[in-house]
């Protein structure tokens, strides 16, 4: 007993066991909530009648799910990224109009994808570093900088192509991206794995990832340990902008069609929920990469199962946002002393 | 002041918060018309003692007279309209807004039920024209001078017709001329018959303004007189709680400076530093093994020379020297690589972070000697923390304890490991061991004590003299961001501190 008692409290000490019963609900809410919502739909509804259904699930959850992951690292440092919905956009359509050989006349299309992604994703790196420039340089509050960027980007996306979508079944990136490995594991599903895993591993194991921690505890205390707060922000916001670019990539994959006026809009909100439904406080110092990816798939699946239930779309929204409320109370903060 | 009766009369009040006495016993005597100081050290309860006069706190005991009548305002509001404003030292105007705005919010004039914008650009104007102020009121107020947002802050005041104003600090932010400017002002309101209460560190201002003053420390009034009948040295020592010319009895603190000595090699020196308003001809040196010692009153720029000399703050000149090289450190990465290290005295605001992990906190500076390709060892990381907990003895349940868990002193000790993990030459240490108990302060002493010995340079700033006294080898005192003295071992005594603190000549005095 005793000695059960001593590994208990080493579990706590080593911070694997909450020191408070109250932070459980803290740190496991959104799991919680999870395999509440995971239960009734056993119960109530057919959406877990097959692997196929449940590899839906999170092909469906993909972009909000990627985006989330580069919106947690901004929000741990106190700020907000609302421009990844347009990035996402814009990556989409710029894509689309280089395999297409439409903007650099490329007219071989796997060439062209080839070029496209590098591309695409270094443009969407670029525009979420300028981000990071107007949030450090200039001392623009995060939420108007970005706001900045969500209308001056949608606004490129839609000149580039006079609001004209774009259709393109045949291309390769679709094909291989919406692709299965093995027959039933959608290479989409393997490459929100991958990121997860590699930006949890990045919190846990890199300086960067305390310094991105300490930047958004207290910014003053970390520059004066010699932090170089500027040059995280400007990385951290990169990183949002990259990641916002796969997310593109992976929409216009599913949806095998790039809209500019459409794709991406209001995406942002959908990743800062499942941010917030995930565990990590929007007032930065804490981060959570897996609680967000839970968070994502927990709202992902609350909207499938309204729909599968048959409740008119006005009320599914009503139900949506009363769950969402219901999972940020479970792990609501404790305030801090 | 005698025959009149006076205009405030504050007796015997005691102000408790949860867990400490803010105000025990505390009085203040106004008479109309008069321009009396009101001065303490930090934490003596000057802000307490005036947030209970004007409302903003009720009193546990004690009480008010004001014009005549027993007060006991319920809020600002309230002490405002009878006759007492507040201007405060960060000016709580409304910067976007005109001047007229400004000056009327809360009772703006109407006209038909429309504002009557006319009339009170009129008033306004009038207002200021008291102080030879002619500016274009309809303009915000952001677009004016410190200086003119004050005056715009005192005529707001004055048209609420008031009979006492409060200035908290209200010099700290002008340049030279505009505080005759002020002092022109403060003059003729007392020509008017209002009174001004005047809560300000400097002291030649104090001297120059002021009539009488009250002195306040640990919440108690210790002296009310007609300035004319004090000394600044008195005054200073009366500040501090010091006798003067008492013998300074050792063994107060855990230092013994007898156990270190200074080596020839000279680690830091800082010539004239400059800093806007804060700094002046500040001057320091610091040899490796050395402790020295920084004193000052408040808002003598004690922390500034800290934190210029660690890059945290940029200056408009000066020359800091490390190790004997110039050098010119644009952040406080530039001088940790030098092998700086600064304990902030705001442990809050920008020591910890409150929350990350004990281990975290103890590594942060360390980081980029911790790490490989991005990646901390985690096993080395583990190791230092180890070590420094038990070096240090650091209470904590482990090294993944929040840091905001722990109590003022562990967490202090925490900042200072951050620091000694990466083997400075040089440690500037900011109120040390302020606000933390008498153990952990007798251990943090005594660690001071060894690194010197050991050949570290330290930079001590510190409010208590004793410790100063007896953990320095070499003193530099500071007055208006002006190095005024330069004490060493042999002339090092609580009365040539006071001494310089009151009446060393500063750089401001000059011009």
């Amino acid at each position: 007993m005793m000695r059960l008692e001593q590994r208990f409290s080493g579990l706590k000490a080593r911070g694997f066991w909450p020191r408070d019963p109250r932070a459980i609900g803290q740190t496991y809410g959104a799991l919680i909530a999870l395999i509440v919502l995971i239960l009734f739909n056993f119960v109530f509804t057919r959406q877990f009648n097959s692997v196929i259904s449940v590899m839906d699930l999170l092909v469906h959850v993909t972009p909000t799910l990627i985006l989330g992951v580069g919106m947690t690292l901004v929000i741990a440092t106190g700020g907000i990224d609302i421009s990844v919905g347009s990035i996402m956009g814009l990556t989409g359509i710029l894509t689309y109009l280089i395999f297409s050989g439409k903007l650099f006349g490329i007219h071989n299309i796997v060439l062209g994808t080839i070029v496209a992604i590098p591309i695409a994703l270094a443009v969407a790196t670029l525009i979420g570093a300028f981000n990071g420039l107007l949030v450090t340089r200039f001392k623009v509050q995060p939420i108007v900088a970005t706001l900045i960027t969500l209308i001056t980007v949608r606004g490129i996306a839609e000149v580039t192509v006079n609001g004209f979508q774009f259709a393109f079944l045949s291309a390769p990136l679709v094909s291989w991206l919406s692709g299965n490995i093995f027959g039933f594991l959608p290479r989409q599903v393997v490459l929100i794995v991958v990121i997860v895993a590699f930006f949890a591993w990045l919190m846990r194991v890199t300086a960067f990832s305390r310094y991105l921690l300490s930047v958004g505890g207290n910014s003053a205390a970390a520059r004066l340990a010699g932090v170089p707060v500027s040059r995280v922000l400007i990385i951290v916001y990169g990183l949002s902008g990259l990641l916002a670019g796969l997310a593109g990539l992976a929409y216009i994959a599913f949806d095998s069609a790039a809209n500019p006026v459409t794709d991406g809009v209001g995406k942002e909100l959908d990743a800062i929920a499942a941010v917030a439904v995930g565990g990590t406080p929007l007032t930065g110092g804490r981060a959570t990469i897996l609680g967000t990816a839970i968070g994502a798939i927990f709202i992902q699946l609350i909207r499938q199962t309204v729909v599968s239930l048959n409740i008119p779309d006005d009320i599914a929204s009503v139900i949506i946002g009363l769950l969402i409320i219901l999972a940020v109370f479970v792990q609501r903060q404790r305030k801090t002393a | 002041m005698s025959e009149n009766t006076p205009l405030l009369q504050m007796e015997h009040i005691t102000k408790r918060f949860p867990g400490s006495i803010a105000l025990s016993n505390a009085s203040l005597h106004v008479a109309p018309g008069e321009v009396h100081a009101l001065i303490g050290e930090n934490g003596a309860g000057k802000s307490t003692l005036i947030k209970v006069l004007t409302g903003v706190y009720r009193c546990d005991e004690g009480s008010i007279i004001f014009d005549g009548r027993s007060r006991n305002f319920q809020s600002p509001d309230q002490a405002q309209s009878e006759g007492i404003s507040t201007i405060y030292q960060e000016i709580n105007l409304i910067p976007y807004r005109s001047v007229t705005e400004n000056i009327f919010l809360g009772r703006e004039m109407f006209r038909w039920g429309l504002l009557n914008w006319r009339k009170m650009h009129q008033e306004a104007r009038t207002l200021l024209e008291r102080f030879h102020l002619s500016i274009d009121v309809t303009k915000p107020l952001h677009t004016y001078n410190v200086a003119t947002q004050q005056m715009v802050a005192i005529a707001r005041a004055l048209s609420f017709k008031s009979k006492l104003v409060i200035m908290d600090e209200p010099t700290s932010s002008l340049s030279n001329d505009e505080v005759a400017t002020l002092f022109t002002v403060i003059r003729q309101l007392k020509e008017e018959g209002v009174a001004t209460l005047f809560v300000s560190h400097k002291l030649d201002e104090l001297y120059a303004i002021c009539e009488g003053i009250t002195i306040l420390r640990d919440g108690q009034t210790v002296d009310e007189r007609p300035l004319a009948t004090i000394t600044k040295l008195e005054l200073v020592a009366k500040m501090l709680g010091k006798d003067l010319g008492s013998v300074q009895k050792n063994g107060q603190t855990s230092f013994d400076a007898s156990r270190h000595h200074a080596e020839t090699r000279v680690l830091l020196s800082a010539v004239d530093l400059r800093e806007g308003r804060k700094l002046h001809n500040a001057n320091l040196q610091i040899h490796a093994g050395e402790i020295v010692g920084l004193a000052g009153l408040l808002g003598s720029g004690r922390s500034e020379v800290a934190r210029a000399v660690f890059g945290a703050d940029s200056l408009i000149s000066g020359v800091i020297t490390v190790d004997g090289k110039e050098t010119h450190f644009r952040t406080p990465q530039d001088a940790i690589r030098a092998g700086i290290g600064f304990c902030s005295e705001d442990r809050k605001a920008d020591g910890i972070i409150p929350d990350l992990s004990v281990k975290e906190n103890l590594t942060l500076a360390a980081l980029p000697t911790l790490t490989r390709s991005g990646i901390v060892d985690h096993k080395q990381q583990q190791e230092i923390v180890e070590r420094f907990i038990q070096r240090l003895g650091i209470k904590t349940a482990g090294p993944e304890q929040k840091i905001r868990e722990l109590s003022g002193g562990n967490q202090q000790k925490v900042l200072l490991a951050r620091w000694l993990c990466l083997q400075p030459q040089l440690l500037l240490l900011d109120e040390p061991t302020r606000g933390i108990d008498v153990g952990a302060k007798g251990e943090i002493q005594k660690l001071v004590e060894d690194l010197a010995e050991a050949g570290m340079g330290v930079l001590l700033i510190s409010s208590e003299l004793e410790e100063i006294i007896e953990g320095s080898d070499h003193v530099i005192v500071l007055r208006d961001g002006t190095t005024v003295a330069q004490l060493t071992r042999e002339n090092l005594n609580q009365d040539a501190i006071l001494t310089a603190m009151a009446h060393g000549e500063t750089a401001g005095e000059v011009s």
